[in-house]
């Protein structure tokens, strides 16, 4: 007879406020099979958890429910806990009695009944629990970094310091990402280039690292610690290992392009680096736009000034395929497209940009050479107005969320031009200010008091051309009255969004991600740099929109999750995988048809003298995810998953049809 | 209790002074629609308490009988509910699950188990929201269909 101990826990009163976890715990001691039951405040604090491993002995437990929050949370805490009092970490079962009972019901009664009802399930399956063993698999130490903004570049370069091999994936021609994009970063105004370049470099040259450039993962299966990615390098069309980045080909190639590196604002090449410090410093023709690709071969001028013979048409991409043991997801964001707030001109107005488009015009070596510019007559501005929360908390044009840095780069920017354009004035439209991080608060204080910054608080309803000018009209609330002001420059804080391959990406790694496609983590508060799927971590703004310390925090974090993952020998498998029932199993492959995983192979049985007599099923544990799938298609129920076996699911269903 | 008594036992409506009110039982997979429920709970969303949550790893792992079962045991009505299409974690076994679950919609029909009995859905670990409002909704469509008499009565 099977000896079940279900503990209830209080939860302080997230549970107890809504559930009589006393009278609970006190009819969960009288189902079946339950031969102790007691609550406590929090089971999972240490007293709560010995208070577990004491009835154990005391009371020869041989399976034990926890009754608290969703497995989701807690069900490896409690595994651990059983399993030190010397159980088998399989023999728990929690009943989520807190996200979906007391935290989704007023009524005491109703979700005292409907708790005792969960625990019920959960004792009926326990008591079908068998004990499930892991097996030690092997661990590749060696990770992959996707994206190469600043988050992507300090994982690389936090791991390959620990001693591991990594190879940094990035999508466009030189990593970098945004950042290599700003002129100064807030609060602390460092050039972005002084500090983001050196790191650049470092991991170009760090003999751990591997940077695969103008490249995007193809393929990914395989599990934690066994990994097996293909990644496709685009053809670059000009050989890495020749090229010395001497620059010519770009000089002469005469076609030229709105460079996005400079957000339309200036122009590239067909061959070219989006800017001048790009790491790797080798040019790549984007064959979509090169004569030499459209016109079959006429042009082909790169090819002949090339000093080093170093410009390739025929290179193809590359496809190459290697095991990793950790993957982390580093691929940043993209500004929002402000086109939608068709009353304000963007698109329409030259002088209307972005801020990224401003960053540009600042850098001393974006379009302007730093010299700040309208981009309509060449002129410097004078009146320069800044409209916050483009696209963000507006749920009607954009994304409900904060995207969190614009009230600072907004600061950032209207202190720069105060700084460039000595009689400029800034004028900031927004909804609030938040600047909460260190130094930031001081930060915006200084671009208004020192800078003369003008901060008004409310929305602009319209901007329109007059003549040279802008004519921008709103609202100051707290004065209470409409403004109009004449700029010769509007900004446009545009919100972060999620990138457009975000999805794709995601369901590649077999991740899940929010309602705006920003990547989810494993628990908002405790597990803010893993994913559900054990192996794959996060960092930087592809989680949600971050500020570079903050970006740079969650990677190191990140980081330290892989070099704790590698410092292991092997890792344990998940022994809830599928089983076949030879004796019943007749072969007819309905279950490897449907495998994701082609998990499944056919064996030979033979009898003692080696002669085949029939074949089965069998399931490889190292492939099989643990879904279930062949489970529910197999006609003969002679293949199960363990730890979701058919007994286990019918006694959950019947333990609630028999509940009085 | 025996099974068959529990199958031939009378809807509990006789004398009672409460209202009847439907017995459920939903799938759901860890991945997505267990998250979901999750979130509903984290938000402090309100929805009625008539279901209760069997875990199952992914909605392929839902075999048709489970669902005949509940009914067999006498539930008023069943959900399964797991990723979207393409976001299943296991990459597609809510495929199966709902080529399955089309079929057996189907077969409800044939063996007098009123459609409204029975209700599939794609939601995700973001949608804690559209959990409430399903299992709202549901529950409301299993009430006005009234207890289940049984199969084919
Ligand atoms: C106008 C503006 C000004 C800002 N100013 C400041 C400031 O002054 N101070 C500050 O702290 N923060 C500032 N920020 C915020 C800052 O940009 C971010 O914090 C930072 O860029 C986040 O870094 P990241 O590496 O996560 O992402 P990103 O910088 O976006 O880098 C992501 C990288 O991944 C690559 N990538 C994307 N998808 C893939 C894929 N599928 N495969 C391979 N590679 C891929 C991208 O090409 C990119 O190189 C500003 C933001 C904006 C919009
Ligand atoms: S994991 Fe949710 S449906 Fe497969």
């Amino acid at each position: 007879m099977a000896r079940v101990g279900v503990f209830v826990c209080w939860c302080g009163s997230n549970i107890a406020k809504t559930v009589d976890v006393v009278k609970v715990a006190e009819a969960a001691g009288k189902l079946p099979s339950v031969a102790y039951s007691t609550d406590y405040k929090y089971m999972c604090s240490e007293p709560g958890q010995n208070l577990i491993k004491q009835a154990i002995e005391e009371h020869k437990l041989d399976r034990i429910v926890v009754a608290s929050c969703s497995p989701r949370l807690h069900e490896p805490t409690f595994r651990r806990c059983i399993s030190e009092a010397g159980l088998n970490p399989f023999m728990l079962e929690m009943a989520n009695i807190r996200e979906h009972c007391s935290w989704v019901h007023d009524d005491k009664e109703v979700a005292s009944e409907k708790a005792l009802d969960l625990i019920a399930m959960s004792v009926a399956k326990a008591v079908k629990n068998e004990a499930l063993f892991s097996q030690e698999i092997p661990l590749t130490k060696k990770a992959l970094v996707i994206g190469g903004g600043v988050a992507g570049i300090q994982v690389a370069l936090d791991i390959a310091d620990a001693g591991y091999k990594v190879t940094l994936v990035e999508k466009t021609p030189s990593i970098g990402g945004r950042m290599a994009q700003y002129d100064k970063t807030f609060p602390t105004l460092d050039c972005a280039a002084c500090i983001l370049t050196p790191k650049m470099v470092d991991a170009a040259s760090h003999p751990n690292i591997e940077i695969m450039t103008y490249a995007e993962v193809e393929k990914v299966s395989g599990f934690v610690g066994n990994f097996e990615v293909t990644i496709r390098k685009k053809a670059r069309s000009v050989d890495m290992k020749k090229c010395t980045g001497c620059g010519v080909c770009y000089e002469k190639c005469p076609k030229k392009l709105p460079s996005e590196f400079d957000c339309g604002l200036g122009q590239r090449k067909a061959i070219y680096v989006p800017f001048p410090q790009a790491v790797p410093n080798v040019p790549v023709i984007d064959r979509e736009n090169c004569r030499y690709f459209a016109d079959g071969g006429k042009c082909g001028v790169c090819a002949k000034i090339c000093p080093s013979q170093a410009v390739d048409y025929t290179l193809e991409d590359e496809m190459i395929t290697d095991k990793y043991g950790a993957i982390v997801a580093a691929t940043g964001f993209q500004p929002w497209d402000p086109t939608p707030y068709t009353n304000l001109g963007y698109g329409r107005y030259p002088d209307v940009i972005t801020s990224l488009q401003f960053e540009r015009l600042f850098n001393a070596s974006g379009p302007t050479e730093g010299k700040l510019v309208r981009p309509s007559d060449h002129k410097p501005p004078k009146n320069v107005v800044f409209i916050s929360c483009i696209g963000s908390r507006d749920d009607e044009h954009g994304y409900p969320y904060c995207s969190k840095v614009c009230c600072m780069y907004n600061a950032k920017h209207a202190l720069l031009l105060k700084e460039k354009v000595h009689d400029a004035q800034a004028y900031v439209f927004y909804m609030d200010i938040r600047a909460n991080g260190k130094g930031y608060e001081e930060f915006v204080r200084r671009t208004i008091e020192k800078y003369g910054a003008i901060y008004l608080r409310g929305r602009v309803s319209r901007v329109f051309q007059d003549g040279e000018k802008l004519i921008v009209r709103g609202v100051d609330t707290l004065a209470g009255k409409p403004v109009e002001i004449e700029a010769d420059m509007v900004v446009l804080a545009a919100a972060m969004e999620a990138q457009p391959d975000a999805k794709d990406l995601a369901r590649m790694l077999g991740i899940s991600t929010d309602e705006y496609n920003w990547f989810s983590e494993a628990h908002p508060k405790l597990k803010p740099v893993e994913v559900l799927t054990a192996g794959i971590y996060l960092a930087g703004a592809c989680q949600y929109p971050k500020d570079i310390p903050d970006a740079v925090a969650q990677a190191s974090g990140a980081a330290a999750k892989v070099v704790g993952l590698f410092a292991k020998e092997s890792l344990q498998s998940e022994p809830t995988v599928a089983e076949v029932n030879e004796d019943t199993c007749v072969d007819c492959q309905l279950c490897k048809e449907v495998c994701p995983y082609t998990a499944i192979d056919t064996k030979t049985l033979t009898d003692r003298a080696g002669n085949p007599i029939r074949t089965v099923s069998c399931v490889n544990e190292g492939l099989c995810h643990g879904c279930g799938t062949c489970v529910a298609a197999c006609r003969s129920s002679s293949i199960q998953l363990r730890g979701f076996k058919d007994n286990q699911i019918l006694s959950e269903i019947d333990a609630l049809a028999f509940a009085e | 209790m025996s099974e068959e008594q529990v199958i031939t036992k009378e809807p509990e409506t006789a004398g009672a002074p409460k209202e009847w009110e439907p017995k459920i039982i939903g799938f759901l997979c860890n991945w997505c629609t267990y998250a979901g429920a999750d979130l509903a709970g984290s938000s402090r969303l309100k929805y009625p308490a008539n279901m209760r949550v069997v875990r199952v790893p992914c909605s392929g792992r839902v075999d048709p009988q489970f669902v005949l079962k509940a009914f067999e045991r006498g539930f008023d009505g069943v959900l399964v509910s797991g990723c979207h299409p393409g976001d299943c974690h296991y990459a597609k076994g809510n495929y199966y699950a709902r080529r399955r679950h089309m079929l057996l919609q189907k077969f409800l029909e044939h063996m007098g188990i009123e459609p409204e009995r029975f209700h599939f859905d794609w939601i995700s670990a973001a949608e804690g929201q559209k959990f409430a409002e399903v299992v709202e909704e549901f529950t409301g469509q299993v009430k006005k269909a009234g207890p289940f008499k049984g199969v084919g009565k």
